[in-house]
């Protein structure tokens, strides 16, 4: 199969700052503003090289998502910054009326997200945010999967005129993918191709399928792995053509059972190309504290769980 | 800019679209609306510096309002029509299937004027802010204007705009309270008391300005002309005017009953015989 190396262990936020200030370099006319999160979030090079560029909201979410809406108004590319929880969930509403509805250039970036924030436990680990952003029409929804993604999806939500939710994770993930690759919103990425199955996976596993997909070759099974970047708009051409290869579909999110990349795979499946299916994703259930590397081993985040699943969906082929 | 009399004889030809708008629509919020018809007026044909045949979604070199309580769609788009940004006869779709004049105000079907989505309470002050905040961005010294409930104050995100624009001093906003002390489940005494709105604002680092009659022409221009002349000096500026609900209509005043209730086809000439004729006709 394909390799992969793993050129570094690195947050996928460090890459949404890395991107952030490219994208000012390249745009004037991108602007940040953060809740009292500058550093969390990685907005804090941005707010130093573009300081007139900059505005800090105090800790007041609502607030910012519609200083954001209003000025994209005057020209401006706003991208907020907080954690994943309360810039999605906290002000839901809030992006509803002015940002999705009122049709608005504003880039919601939410770090933190998942259960593999860890430690500060269930409060701030959202596992309903990818549910909540692609519910709201003209909403765009990228969940990146390494640091080098995460800049480049950046400088591709900057690009892109519309709203548009970026999920961002906390923790040191293995960094993989081609730094020059283009992110191209809504073209799904092959990482490797196969025939036994296809494996659809998100933001921080996509590495746990690609080492899923390397234990299924020992077996003999070839798994197809495509990385959905995009769950919003969703690159359903790509889904039917793989899922009609293989028949048999495997999806992986670090994200609730419900509302997630699994149900958008699983309604497009249903409509035109009926294929049995597994989910590998977080049940009905709040996360806990605990390291990033205990939570997505208890919560079956992991490559065996997405071998154990294959194997039950190759099961029912 | 148009005379007093001028000012007065539209804000009466208003109030009649209002009633007219709601009974037709048989839904619509019309007290509201006609407590705040002397300030939308005088808003669009005195106030703002704004041109409704150039209508750009960035406003640049143009003033700005957003209308934070959006469920007094009436006022607004009656005063709206009547100022030129789309034809008076339009305001016979208000509320219709199809129509660019939605229940509450909306980007999503192109009526010029409207920059942004409001009704969801306590949102518009924020996006306000940022346009402001965009304006000195983009080197316009332009206004921007934004209107509220007061009842809308009870949300907590005015305050946390409140409290932004005072610390940042965003100078180029008049944010404007329709004080009538009415809401839906009563007054705001008691719903929620208010307290002393002047102080509370004073303490976030506004400069504010009170109008004691809303319904009177002559005091919302020099209201508003104070309010004008305070900006460009560090503050944001807040005009509480006080108003009464259902002004014009005397079974309609004073009262939350006409909050989000219509005329029945019945009463709307009783209503409108006290309200009178004006030269500019119906639409």
């Amino acid at each position: 199969m394909t390799h992969y190396e793993i050129k570094s262990q690195k947050e996928l936020r460090s890459g949404f700052g890395e991107g952030l200030v490219e994208a000012g370099r390249q745009n004037e006319n991108v602007v940040a503003l953060t809740a009292d999160v500058c550093g969390s979030v990685k907005i804090d090079a941005f707010a130093k090289e573009f300081p007139q560029r900059f505005v800090q909201c105090g800790i007041a979410e609502a607030n910012m998502v519609g200083i954001a809406a209003g000025l994209s108004l005057c020209g401006k590319i706003p991208f907020l910054g907080g954690f994943a929880e309360f810039v999605t969930g906290r002000v839901y509403d809030q992006i509803r009326q002015v940002v999705a509805y009122s049709n608005k250039n504003v880039k919601i970036c939410g770090s933190h997200a998942g259960i593999s924030l860890g430690e500060d436990g269930a409060t701030h680990q959202t596992m309903e945010d990818i549910a909540l952003m692609k519910a709201l029409p003209n909403m765009t929804v990228l969940v990146p999967c390494d640091f080098n993604q995460a800049k480049q999806a950046t400088l591709a939500a900057a690009r892109h005129e519309g709203p548009v939710y970026l999920r961002l994770g906390r923790s040191k993930m293995p960094n993989f993918t081609d730094e020059a690759a283009p992110f191209v919103i809504g073209k799904a990425q092959m990482l490797n191709e196969g025939s036994d199955v296809s494996i659809f996976a998100c933001g921080h596993l996509v590495w746990e399928a690609l080492e899923a997909a390397k234990q299924l070759e020992t077996q003999g099974v070839k798994a197809e792995v495509i990385n959905i970047h995009t769950i919003k708009p969703l690159d359903t051409e790509a889904i039917i053509a793989s899922a009609r290869k293989t028949r048999a579909v495997v999806t992986c999110e670090e994200h609730l059972f419900n509302g997630g990349l699994g149900d958008s795979v699983a309604q497009t499946l249903a409509l035109h190309c009926p294929t049995p299916m597994e989910y590998v994703a977080v049940d009905d259930r709040f996360g806990e504290s605990g390291t990033p590397d205990e939570m997505l081993t208890n919560y079956g985040l992991r490559a065996t769980n997405i071998v154990e699943k294959v194997n039950a969906v190759l099961k029912r082929k | 800019m148009k005379t007093l009399q001028e000012l007065q004889t539209i804000a009466t030809q208003v109030r009649r679209d209002i009633l007219r708008m709601t009974t037709a629509a048989k839904s619509g919020h019309p007290g509201g609306s006609l407590g705040t018809a002397e300030w939308f007026t005088a808003m669009q044909f005195n106030i703002m510096d704004h041109d409704p045949a150039h209508f750009t979604m960035d406003g640049q070199g143009q003033d700005m309002l957003f209308v934070s309580q959006g469920h007094i769609t009436p006022v607004i788009y009656s005063t709206m029509a009547r100022r030129g940004y789309f034809p008076v006869a339009e305001l016979a779709t208000f509320r219709r299937f199809g129509t660019r004049l939605q229940g509450h105000p909306s980007t999503a079907h192109g009526l010029p004027g409207i920059r942004m989505a409001s009704g969801s309470l306590g949102q518009g002050l924020s996006v306000g802010i940022g346009a402001a905040l965009g304006k000195k961005m983009t080197c316009d010294n332009h206004l921007v204007y934004t209107m509220h409930g007061d009842g809308e104050l009870e949300e907590g995100q005015i305050w946390e705009a409140v409290m932004f624009a005072g610390d940042k001093g965003v100078d180029n906003l008049i944010a404007t309270v329709d004080y009538n002390r009415q809401q839906i489940d009563g007054t705001t005494e008691q719903v929620m008391d208010l307290g002393d709105l002047k102080a509370k604002f004073e303490a976030f680092k506004w400069k504010v300005v009170v109008v004691a009659n809303g319904n009177d022409m002559q005091q919302v221009l020099d209201g508003m002309a104070a309010a004008k002349a305070m900006t460009g000096k560090g503050s944001p500026v807040a005009v509480i005017l006080t108003t009464k609900m259902g002004y014009g209509v005397d079974f309609m005043q004073d009262t939350n009953k006409y909050h989000g209730a219509v005329l029945s086809a019945d009463d709307l000439p009783k209503a409108l015989a006290q309200i009178g004729e004006t030269a500019l006709g119906d639409y």
